[in-house]
């Protein structure tokens, strides 16, 4: 799950990182009012859970409460990468002398986190990433210990930090590592963390990802998720525990396992193909899982033909033939459907679907082709 | 011969008296694997299983009445890091963690501190071990293979079964078939794994099921090209997966341009390795 840049910088406020003044609006009155509030210069920033804001344009400098609200009118009717923008947000405006890059990740290899700073910090981090990747240091942190006094004080001297600075960096750099453990990141981000006019540390800009997975322990946090941001039919995955990706092709598909899953798409591109979702109805799914599995992929106008590749092992074929049919009462389907059951309950299900007017297939590749055909045909 | 587990196998199952720990310790034993204790906290002295199997409160109690050498763990996601500890804890060298879902801040703890007790953890994630003919330890169906001489090593739960399947319906047989899981952070990588395949006098062949994410099939092409003497074959799941969407599974994710099936593909070609376009091809491969 994605936080927007207002919703992490008040987490990392939280754990001791300092953040400018201001507050988010979703209208250019409330915006005027915030910069009004907050005197002088601000930042007007669209609120899109993408990255490249700047570039786009999204985020502008305000001279008056006056030009805050122009901007704002203007930045909340704009698109971001094919995402309308929502809500801005009103910072006072910082000088900056100074961008660095701070961020705490996880290392799937070392399977530690992993610190990263850099003196070059700002928008073009991922091209010193790229370019000159010696710029970025890295300090692997023990999940078990923590981040170590003496590992920030490293890092403050690997990227030239002015000693002045060396405490306050200390500060942050251990608030970053406690936000992230205590949120269950997956990435905790400034950039920039910016040195400004009076020499003091500032954390001008904020992103986290947070694990799915940790969501049942973070309450608070899973109330913050943005669905205005995501797919409307993934959202109602979600919600019947199925995990489904909204692609771009013509053939629906519903396995079970996330690995059989890519690979149905896999095949069906590989016979000529495209596949109009991921679906993963997870193990041991009953009826009603598959039913509401059906209907989010038939309410997809692209779909020309759906296949169901189900193998067998926790899941009950037979189950998942129950709810194929109750969703076919339910939904009037006019589209071809491919349908393979393989494994546990196998023969009770197609028994079942006998008189569904489903086209069978005994192989994945054969089922597939077979797929491929019907929406060729449809 | 076989890896990791045999008739010898004295298992414990830790979230025996829950419903997935029931049906598939019900399962395991129906196959004829040594299912020696259970424990769930609270329902010690207990029997389940028309009084086969003995419940235990801790794993630690378990292991001094029954001396279980390996444990699977089925807990819920909340509960399965303090299992593994648990079982490490109490000197159990093979743990098999089938539950989905742990966090993965949580695997980096239990991961960092199995290794310091040099303890093996298969999983989290992942459908289990599976030797057939000899013992089962999770829920991969039992039905589904014969005993032979391939060596199988997976990231992935049904698509594991597709193969098995396939390779039954050729009469080719399997030594031993490890789910190694699809968490971004696991306990045994596809190199453990081959490592056991090569020193196993059963296995002659090997098949390896991976899939987008990560970098682990590439640092698999590396060892298969330096230590490797017997024949692999392969499948990578993923070639049409979209960059930055997490495909059901944690670490089933291509980021930062990193983790393409493309990539782990021509990596493992450049290995030697054949590399089959759908999974019922991986058989065919190495007959």
């Amino acid at each position: 799950m994605k936080l927007h840049e207002y919703q992490s910088k008040q987490i990392f406020a939280k754990y001791g990182v300092p953040i400018p003044k201001g507050r988010v609006a979703s209208t250019a009155s409330e915006a005027r009012q915030i910069a009004e509030e907050l005197g002088g210069r601000v930042v007007v920033k669209s609120q899109v859970l993408v990255g490249g804001r700047g570039k786009a344009g999204g985020i502008k400098v305000a001279k008056s409460p006056a030009e805050a609200e122009q901007f704002a009118t203007q930045i909340l009717a704009m698109e971001i990468k094919g995402l309308p923008v929502r809500k801005v947000l009103i910072d006072e405006a910082s000088a900056i002398e100074q961008e660095i890059y701070l961020g705490i990740t996880n290392d799937r290899a070392a399977r530690k986190p992993v610190m990263m700073a850099s003196a070059a910090g700002g928008v073009d981090i991922e091209e010193v990433a790229a370019t000159a990747p010696e710029k970025i240091i890295k300090v692997h942190i023990d999940p078990l210990l923590g981040l170590r006094d003496y590992q920030a004080r490293d890092i403050a001297a690997s990227i030239d930090l002015p000693r002045e600075n060396w405490r306050e960096f200390g500060v942050i750099a251990n608030g970053l590592w406690k936000a992230y453990k205590a949120t269950d990141s997956t990435l905790a981000e400034i950039n920039p963390l910016v040195i400004n006019k009076d020499k003091k540390l500032v954390a001008l800009d904020g992103k986290m990802l947070i694990d799915d997975n940790a969501l049942f322990r973070l309450p608070d946090l899973a109330e913050m998720r943005d669905i205005d941001e995501e797919a409307p039919s993934e959202t109602e995955a979600r919600k019947y525990g199925l995990s489904f990706i909204k692609l771009d092709g013509d053939i629906g598909c519903m396995v079970n396992g996330a690995g059989l899953a890519m690979t149905s798409m896999d095949v069906i591109k590989l016979f000529g193909g495209e596949p109009a979702n991921f679906l993963d109805i997870g193990g041991g799914a009953g009826a009603d899982k598959v039913a509401a599995a059906m209907r989010i992929i038939l309410s997809d106008p692209n779909v020309k033909a759906v296949l169901y590749n189900i193998f067998g092992g926790i899941t009950r074929c037979d189950e998942v033939a129950k709810g194929i049919l109750a969703a076919m009462e339910e939904v009037k389907p006019n589209v071809p459907m491919v349908v393979r059951l393989v494994g546990t309950n196998a023969e009770e299900g197609r028994a079942l679907l006998a008189d569904a007017n489903m086209i069978t297939a005994d192989t994945l590749a054969d089922a597939a082709q077979k797929a491929v055909a019907a929406a060729k045909g449809a | 011969m076989s890896v990791l587990i045999n008739k010898n196998t004295r298992l414990l199952v830790q979230g025996i008296t829950g419903n997935e720990g029931l049906f598939h310790t019900t399962q395991m034993v129906a196959y004829g694997t040594n299912v020696v204790a259970g424990v769930t906290p609270g329902k010690g002295g207990e029997w389940v299983l028309d009084g086969k199997v003995p419940v235990f409160d801790s794993v630690k109690i378990a292991v001094e009445a029954t001396g279980a050498n390996t444990s699977v763990i089925f807990v819920p996601a909340r509960f399965a890091a303090d299992a593994m500890f648990e079982a490490a804890d109490a000197g159990i060298p093979l743990i098999v963690c089938i539950t989905e879902g742990v966090p993965v801040q949580d695997m980096m703890r239990v991961r960092n501190y199995l290794d310091q007790k040099k303890v093996r953890l298969v999983g989290p994630n992942c459908p289990g071990l599976l030797t057939p003919g000899e013992a089962k330890v999770g829920i991969i169906p039992g039905n589904i293979a014969i005993s032979g001489n391939v060596g199988v090593v997976s990231r992935s739960g049904t698509l594991t079964y597709e193969v098995l399947y396939a390779m039954k319906n050729l009469d080719m047989g399997a030594s031993t078939c490890v789910g190694i899981g699809g968490d971004p952070v696991n306990g045994t990588n596809f190199i453990d794994v081959l490592e056991m395949f090569e020193h196993d006098a059963q296995t002659e062949k090997v098949i390896m099921i991976g899939e987008i994410g990560g970098t682990d099939e590439e640092k698999a092409a590396e060892f298969i090209a330096a230590k490797m003497t017997k024949p692999v074959a392969s499948f990578i799941a993923g070639q049409t997966a979209p960059p930055g969407k997490r495909m059901g599974h944690a670490g089933a994710i291509i980021e930062g341009g990193a983790g393409t099936a493309a990539d782990k593909i021509a990596a493992l070609e450049a290995a030697g390795v054949r590399v089959a376009k759908h999974p019922e091809e991986i058989p065919t491969l190495l007959k």
